[in-house]
């Protein structure tokens, strides 16, 4: 399979675990682009555009259905806005392999919250 | 409204540190914080997420960080695969699978660490 194939089913994939349990694409696409050659810190900025895509399209079809509350949506986006730049500060500052650890220190406590939500049921 | 605010700056900040929407964060804020329901939370949500992960992508860019070709490639057969997830939400989405999805999430932690 070549790596354009394999990217765009990777990406499907991501989108159809991230659309089925309701966790963002980014968890899934970081280690995606990690394991499709990207750096760690290139992987998490590509992902963020990546999302893109499927947060549009998830908008539109939550609005149709009239669950999104748009000027709260307004404020916690402008607001994170500084966060963002924040971040971003310390991310490219920090060395990969230890975004990395705290990528998969993360990934650790996403599972954790699943298997949580997953024995309740 | 400052909960709100409170709650985007914090979401900010987890989304650019780790490349992710910020959702994990937003969402039970939204409902344990700000008195949403859990549907409405997600909804609004993907609203702010929207504007994050742009800001997002347009600092990292400013870094020479962003892949576009990879973001595209990547990022627009997932969201078809995310309108195909969500619709198959209700049927199977189980406890087994989902227990199985953080057997994956764990073993993907694993490779990034031992890598």
């Amino acid at each position: 399979m070549t790596s354009l194939a394999l990217a765009a089913l990777l990406g499907l994939a991501a989108g159809l675990l991230a659309g089925m349990f309701g966790v963002g694409g980014g968890i899934l696409f970081v280690p995606t682009l990690v394991f499709l050659g990207l750096a760690q810190l290139e992987a998490e900025a590509t992902s963020l555009a990546a999302i893109l895509p499927t947060v549009a399209a998830g908008v539109w079809r939550q609005q149709r259905y009239g669950n999104v509350r748009w000027r709260a949506g307004l404020v916690v986006g402008l607001a994170s806005i500084p966060g963002v730049v924040g971040a971003s500060f310390l991310a490219v500052t920090l060395d990969q392999q230890t975004l990395r650890r705290l990528f998969a220190g993360l990934l650790v406590l996403v599972a954790a919250q699943l298997a949580w939500r997953a024995r309740r049921k | 409204m400052p909960r709100l605010i409170l709650i985007g700056l914090a979401a900010g900040f987890f989304s650019a540190l780790f490349g992710v929407g910020g959702g994990i964060v937003i969402v039970p804020l939204l409902v344990l914080a700000a008195g949403f329901l859990e549907r409405g939370a997600t909804a609004t949500s993907l609203a702010a997420i929207g504007i994050t992960a742009a800001a997002g992508t347009v600092v990292y860019a400013f870094h020479g960080e962003v892949r576009v070709e990879y973001a595209a490639l990547v990022g627009l057969p997932a969201a078809a695969g995310a309108v195909w997830g969500s619709a198959l939400q209700q049927r199977v989405a189980n406890r087994t699978i989902s227990l199985l999805f953080a057997a994956l999430l764990l073993s993907v932690a694993v490779v990034l660490v031992l890598e």
